[in-house]
C-alpha cells in the first residue's frame, strides 16, 4: 500500500525444485501459462477475424478460423466509407454509425479529464505532502473516505445537477464531475510525494523560492515517472468510461465511443446483426489503448500493486 | 488505509519541522502563510470534491426520503420508499441476482487469478506474460461485453459451434433465465482474472524470501510451504484485493446493459441496472436513491465484515 514507485526485484526462485528427472510439474506450469495466455488473446483474435469478414458470408463460415470471405469492407463501413447500398450488399444494416464524430467526442473526452484530473490531483497532493495547514488531515481523511462511495451514489445527483445547469449533453456536463480530482489519484501521488527526498526543495526554499515555484520547477518535473503512470492509468480508464456518458451524454454530438457502440448493437435488425462491423468498430475503439499498452505496457504492469487498487 | 495515512502524515510534519524553524514563533509564522498557499493549491480539488461528492451524498441520502420526478420539487415523503422497498418483490430479486452474480464472479475470479499468481512468481517470470494476461482489463467493459455477446452467440458464435462439434446441444447464452448469470460472471473473470493475479502476484513478491528458505531447510514439501507459510502471509493481500474486487463486482452494469439489458425477465436485473431502470427509465429519484443508499450500506457492512473477520489489517509477519 506505501510503494508507489515499484521495486523490481528480482524474485529468487522460491521452491528450489529437484534437479535430476524431468520436471514434470514445471512442465505442467509452463503448459497452465500457455492455456492462460491463449485464452486471454484467442477472443482478440477472433475479434480480428470476424472484422476481416464479410458479413454475409459469416453464416455459412461460423466456425472457419481464418476470415470468411476477406473483406475490408467492415472496416469501411464503420468509418463511413461505404456507400449504404454497398453495406447492406455485404450484409451490414445500412443505417450509419457516426463513429468519426464519437472517436473525436472519446478523444476529448478522455483527454481534457485526465489532463484536469492528474494536473489538480497533483497540486492537492502537494498541499496535502509539503504544506502545514490546521485541518489537513482531516481533509485528507475525508477525501480517502469518498473511495469507498459507490459512483452509482453520487451519479444521481450528479446528473439532477448537471441537468439543473443545462448542460446535458455538453463536454461541461461529461467532464465536470471527473475533471477535478479522484481521491484514488491524491492518494497515489501524495503516496509517491512523501517518499520523495525534500533536500533540493528545502535548498531552493533558502534561496527564497516560494511554494508555486517549487512545485512547478522541482516537484513536477521529479515525479514525472509516476505522474505519466497515473496519466496513463487515468486515460485508459476514462477512454472506458461508460456509465456517466450513458447517462448525460445521449445526444450524437457528444457520444463517446463506449456508447456508440452500445446503440450500434442495438441499432442491428433483429433477423442478422452486422457482426463483422461490430467487430471492427470495437477494434478500432479499443486502438488506442492497445496502442498505449504496446507503448508502454511495462509502465502499467509495473504500476499494479497495491497502489494500483482502485 | 486509514492507518497508512496516519504513520505517512507524521514524518512528513517532522521532516518539515526540522526543515523550516529553528526557532518556535518563526514555525508558527510558517503554519500561516502555509495556509494561505495550501488553499491555492487544494482550491480546485476542494471545489471537485464538494461539488461531486459531498453535497451529491448529502443530497442522495435526502433525496431518499422524498418523492422525486424531476418534474418540480422533492416531496419529503419520510420512511416511505423503504418501506416500499423492503415490500418489492424485484428489489429482492435484484439482490438475490447481484449476490448470485458476486458469488460466481469473485469464487472462480479469486481461485483462478490465485492460481495464475503463484504461476508468474514461481515460473512465468516475464513482464511479456503478465502484460498479456492484464490485456483484457484495460479494454472497455462495453467493449469485452460485445465481444463475447458475439462469440457466444447462439446460431453462429465460435463456442457454441465448438460444442456443437462436440455433439452437445447450444446453449443460449445471453438468452436463457439459467445462463443470464453464469455466462456475465464468466465474461468478467475472463477481463478480470488477469488484473487481480497481478495484485496478489505483488503481493506475493513481498513475502521475504528467508522464510521459504527456513521451510526449504526444514524439508516441507510445496504443498505444505504454500498452505503453512504462502497463504498465511498473503491473507492480509488477499483480504485487501477481495474488499476492493467485492464491492466492484457489485457494482456490475456495462456488461449487463449492453448485453441483456437485465434480462431474459428479470434474470440478470441486478441491483445497479434496477437503480437505473428506476432513475432513467420511470423517472423515479426517490425510489432509486433509497435503493442506492441500501446498496451503499450494504457495501459498506460487506468490506467491514471482511476486514474484521479475515483480519485484513494484521499480518502474521512481525
Amino acid at each position: 500500500m506505501t510503494t508507489s514507485a515499484p521495486s523490481r526485484k528480482k524474485p529468487a526462485t522460491t521452491v528450489p525444485a529437484p534437479r535430476k528427472p524431468v520436471n514434470w510439474r514445471r512442465v505442467g506450469a509452463w503448459a497452465l501459462v500457455a492455456v492462460a495466455v491463449a485464452v486471454t488473446i484467442a477472443p482478440f483474435l477472433w475479434m480480428l477475424r470476424t472484422a476481416l469478414s464479410s458479413n454475409a458470408s459469416l453464416a455459412s463460415n461460423a466456425s472457419n478460423l481464418l476470415p470468411a470471405d476477406f473483406s475490408l469492407g467492415a472496416f469501411k463501413r464503420v468509418l463511413g466509407l461505404q456507400s449504404p447500398e454497398e453495406a447492406i450488399a455485404e450484409g451490414g444494416s445500412g443505417a450509419a454509425i457516426n463513429f468519426w464524430l464519437y472517436l473525436r467526442n472519446s478523444v476529448i473526452f478522455a483527454t481534457v479529464t485526465t489532463a484536469g484530473q492528474v494536473f489538480f490531483s497533483a497540486m492537492a497532493a502537494y498541499a496535502f505532502s509539503r504544506l502545514r495547514w490546521p485541518g489537513r488531515n482531516v481533509v485528507f481523511g475525508l477525501f480517502l473516505a469518498t473511495m469507498m462511495v459507490p459512483p452509482i451514489f453520487t451519479a444521481l445527483p450528479n446528473f439532477l445537477m448537471i441537468k439543473n445547469l443545462g448542460l446535458l449533453n455538453t463536454f461541461a456536463g461529461l467532464a465536470l464531475p471527473f475533471l477535478f480530482m479522484t481521491p484514488f489519484a491524491i492518494f497515489f501521488l501524495r503516496q509517491f510525494f512523501l517518499s520523495m527526498s525534500r533536500e533540493v526543495e528545502e535548498a531552493a526554499m533558502l534561496d527564497g523560492a516560494k511554494h508555486v515555484r517549487i512545485f512547478f520547477q522541482i516537484v513536477l518535473p521529479n515525479a514525472a515517472a509516476p505522474l505519466a503512470t497515473l496519466a496513463l492509468l487515468t486515460f485508459i480508464g476514462q477512454w472506458n468510461e461508460y456509465f456517466w456518458p450513458l447517462l448525460v451524454g445521449q445526444d450524437e454530438s457528444v457520444r463517446v465511443l463506449t456508447v456508440g457502440l452500445g446503440v450500434f448493437k442495438s441499432q442491428s435488425p433483429q433477423g442478422a446483426p452486422d457482426w463483422s462491423g461490430l467487430m471492427a468498430a470495437t477494434l478500432i475503439a479499443a486502438l488506442p489503448v492497445l496502442l498505449l499498452f504496446i507503448a508502454f505496457g511495462k509502465r502499467v504492469v509495473n504500476s499494479i500493486g497495491f497502489s494500483g487498487i482502485k | 488505509m486509514t492507518t497508512t495515512t496516519a504513520r505517512g502524515a507524521v514524518p512528513a510534519r517532522k521532516a518539515t519541522g526540522t526543515g523550516t524553524g529553528n526557532a518556535a514563533p518563526r514555525g508558527r509564522r510558517r503554519t500561516r502563510s502555509d495556509l494561505r498557499v495550501a488553499l491555492l493549491f487544494i482550491a480546485p480539488a476542494l471545489i471537485g470534491f464538494v461539488a461531486f461528492y459531498l453535497v451529491p451524498s448529502i443530497r442522495g441520502v435526502y433525496l431518499s426520503f422524498t418523492e422525486y420526478s424531476v418534474l418540480g420539487d422533492p416531496t419529503w415523503i419520510g420512511t416511505k420508499n423503504y418501506t416500499a422497498i423492503f415490500a418489492d418483490d424485484l428489489f429482492w430479486n435484484a439482490m438475490a441476482v447481484t449476490v448470485q452474480y458476486v458469488a460466481l464472479n469473485i469464487g472462480f475470479q479469486t481461485a483462478i487469478a490465485l492460481g495464475l499468481a503463484l504461476l508468474m512468481h514461481n515460473v512465468a517470470k516475464s513482464t511479456f506474460i503478465r502484460g498479456a494476461l492484464l490485456l483484457p482489463f484495460l479494454v472497455a467493459n462495453v467493449i469485452v461485453a460485445l465481444l463475447w455477446f458475439w462469440m457466444l452467440d447462439y446460431q453462429l458464435g465460435i463456442v457454441n459451434e465448438v460444442i456443437n462439434w462436440l455433439g452437445l446441444p447450444r446453449i443460449a447464452f445471453f438468452g436463457s433465465e439459467q445462463w443470464a448469470i453464469p455466462t456475465i460472471a464468466g465474461v468478467n473473470v475472463w477481463r478480470h482474472m488477469g488484473y487481480t493475479a497481478l495484485l496478489i502476484f505483488a503481493g506475493l513478491q513481498s513475502i521475504p524470501n528467508h522464510v521459504y528458505e527456513v521451510a526449504s531447510l526444514d524439508g516441507a514439501s510445496p504443498t505444505r510451504t504454500f498452505w503453512s507459510i504462502t497463504m498465511p502471509l498473503l491473507r492480509p493481500v488477499l483480504v485487501l484485493v477481495l474488499v476492493v474486487t467485492v464491492i466492484g463486482s457489485f457494482q456490475v452494469f456495462d456488461t449487463v446493459a449492453v448485453t441483456t439489458g437485465g434480462g431474459p425477465i428479470n434474470a440478470s436485473r441486478v441491483i445497479q441496472m434496477y437503480i437505473y431502470q428506476k432513475a432513467f427509465g420511470e423517472s423515479d429519484f426517490g425510489y432509486a436513491s433509497a435503493l442506492s443508499v441500501i446498496l451503499f450500506v450494504i457495501l459498506a457492512l460487506v468490506a467491514f465484515v471482511q476486514m474484521k473477520f479475515l483480519k485484513g489489517n494484521e499480518s502474521d509477519l512481525d
